[in-house]
């Protein structure tokens, strides 16, 4: 009963690791751009709840209304102004900067924030649970998984069913031409990137609900949205939840064992993979 | 009409001979140099080592790594490992390090290699963790909370502390100097001219015959190698290891990242350049604390965007010098 309850909980946060993969998945499948600060932005998310719910005085949820917007803007203006002068064929500028950027990120949540541990305080929905059989099941962590189906069945419905999905798929095939078609480039990726932070936002918002987050958790986010998409496979939306599961389930199982190794099994799960699947459990098909 | 082509030029005969004097000065320092000045120039031997390495890795085979704390981290616990149980000198070990530095990057780049780009930089970084928290478990290393040398191996180096500092001072800058010495050779031999044209032009080296998978998997050996090889110096200088310090993304990967950008990527002189400028920003900034480190990612940025050969691209450039004679040219 263990195990099966262990498997569970695995599942579970699988959904928010893939609520971190899917921003990271997004922007790669649109503009090949992989964001090294795109942890730190998580994290940047859970710090702006914890302001906007301290001093406003509500639910981290309810908070939600206002730190997706903010988000969205930020990385609108981010791509905007900084990112799209480093698209090119090189990869190393666009690597860099976003690798300065999260130092910065980090630095200055450091210097506003401290680097105490924080929460945000979402009281009964903490520790409210359902009783399956012998099972009992969190109501926020069933939240976050279904609110990471609902995300990621929302932007496959944004790209294959709207016109601004169009957008993003031709842009994605091929810049120069879609740009010839009359899309503005730097504004469809401005768009991608605040999407992408829409997500982070949301994210950030359940991070900073499900556990303790201070200035420095940024990269570890990173590394397990990054796992959540190479074990699905590259490209591939859905295939990013299963990662997610994939990862959550095997640091479950590492941690029952040994509780030092909960982060190790998930990364020897995914260093198997790419031993075994080089392109993720399912790749997306090549056109 | 005879022709000729060379590689020197005024300035690279001028570089030399400033060098060498620099060299003899260096090797000199424990004579002249205080306590705090020989620590100080240790451990810019090391960054400029890694630097280099990194440029090389990064710069050269188009290999970004955000990883390479993995081998830094690797290097040194190994020299506490072999240290403390084979009853050797500590100093003796490092070439020791280096080859086995090479054997684990083997299956490590057998397994990063089959990431691309962006995905290799983040795949090494796994690996890097993967290695930190399996050192975490080592019990006999002192676990999550790491180890101290023990003062026999200590005094094993040296029995003073004055001689203890020297020699590991010196064997920082004999490594700093093998591993400049080894680019330099390396960029100037057949794999060199491969390696340089896979910089400029993967596509164009591809077609006239390189293989380039070969070329980068041989820079990833070597460069991990050497780089376990400064890691074991690192900590020898420390005397005090733990998986945290070890394995640490921004002393060993950040900070390097952000020399070698800043002083200019894809040239041996860049990460000199770069080092000289990283420690006098932080001796003279250090007091910030975050502000000194969020100054450093926006001036890398900027050189990213505005110059992305950095410094020393700036200045090659504009007056066309080169300090260490690699290119050849018609006379």
């Amino acid at each position: 009963m263990d195990w099966i309850n262990i498997i569970v909980q695995g599942i579970l946060i699988g959904g928010l690791y893939a609520l971190f993969a899917a921003g990271l998945s997004l922007i790669f499948g649109v503009m090949r751009l992989v964001n090294i600060a795109h942890g730190d932005l998580i994290v940047l998310a859970a710090f702006l709840g914890l302001t906007v719910t301290a001093s406003i005085g509500i639910h981290p949820l309810t908070a939600l209304l206002i730190v997706v917007p903010i988000m969205a803007m930020v990385g609108y203006a981010l791509q905007y102004l900084l990112l799209n002068r480093t698209m090119g064929d090189d990869i190393l500028p666009p690597l860099l900067v976003t690798f300065g950027l999260s130092v910065i990120i980090q630095n200055a949540l450091l210097e506003v924030y401290s680097a105490d541990p924080q929460k945000l305080q979402s009281g009964p929905l903490e520790t409210a649970s359902i009783s399956i059989g012998s099972i009992n099941i969190g109501v926020l962590p069933l939240l976050m998984f279904v609110v990471a189906i609902a995300v990621i069945g929302g932007l496959q419905w944004l790209f294959y069913k709207t016109a601004i999905g169009r957008a993003f798929r031709a842009t994605s095939d091929n810049a120069d031409i879609a740009q010839l078609m009359g899309l503005n480039k730097a504004h469809v990726f401005g768009l991608a990137m605040a999407l992408s932070l829409s997500v982070v936002a949301i994210a950030g918002i359940f991070l900073g609900m499900r556990t303790a987050f201070d200035p420095a958790s940024g990269p570890a986010r990173l590394i397990f949205g990054f796992e959540a998409v190479i074990i699905g496979g590259l490209g591939n939306l859905w295939g990013t939840l299963i990662g997610g599961v994939i990862l959550g389930v095997a640091q479950g199982i590492g941690a029952k064992i040994n509780p030092g190794w909960q982060l190790l099994a998930g990364h020897c799960a995914f260093l198997l993979v790419l031993a075994i699947r080089p392109k993720g459990l399912f790749p997306r098909v090549e056109h | 009409m005879s022709v000729t082509v060379t590689r020197r030029s005024n300035a690279s005969t001028i570089f030399l001979i400033v060098a060498l004097l620099a060299v003899v000065l260096f090797v000199a320092a424990p004579w002249w140099a205080g306590r705090a000045e020989l620590r100080l120039f240790g451990e810019f031997f090391l960054y400029l080592g890694l630097a280099c390495l990194w440029n090389l890795l990064a710069g050269y085979a188009g290999l970004v790594s955000v990883g390479q704390q993995a081998y830094v981290g690797f290097g040194g616990y190994l020299l506490f490992a072999l240290a403390i149980h084979f009853n050797v000198h500590p100093l003796l070990i490092v070439p020791v390090i280096a080859l086995l530095g090479a054997a684990i990057s083997v299956p490590v780049g057998l397994l990063v290699f089959r990431l691309h780009g962006a995905y290799f930089a983040i795949g090494t970084w796994v690996v890097a963790e993967v290695f930190r928290l399996s050192a975490a478990q080592i019990t006999i290393l002192g676990g999550g909370s790491g180890t101290s040398l023990p003062v026999s191996v200590v005094k094993s180096i040296a029995q003073s502390r004055s001689d203890r500092e020297s020699y590991v001072y010196w064997a920082a800058l004999f490594l700093v100097l093998l591993i400049v010495s080894i680019s330099f050779a390396f960029l100037r031999s057949r794999q060199g001219l491969a390696l340089t044209a896979i910089r400029d032009n993967e596509q164009a080296a591809e077609s006239l015959g390189i293989n380039i998978s070969r070329t980068k998997f041989l820079v990833y050996v070597l460069t991990a190698a050497l780089t376990a090889a400064l890691g074991a110096l690192i900590f020898l200088q420390k005397l005090r290891i733990s998986p945290d310090a070890a394995f640490n993304v921004n002393d060993w990967t950040a900070f390097v990242i952000f020399i070698v950008v800043i002083g200019g990527i894809g040239t041996l002189e860049g990460p000199i350049i770069g080092t000289l400028l990283f420690f006098l920003l932080r001796e003279s900034l250090a007091d910030l604390g975050t502000f000194y480190l969020m100054i450093l990612g926006v001036v890398a940025i900027v050189i990213m965007i505005r110059a992305p050969r950095g410094i020393w691209g700036f200045i090659s450039n504009k007056f066309g010098i080169e300090l260490f004679p690699i290119t050849r040219r018609v006379l």
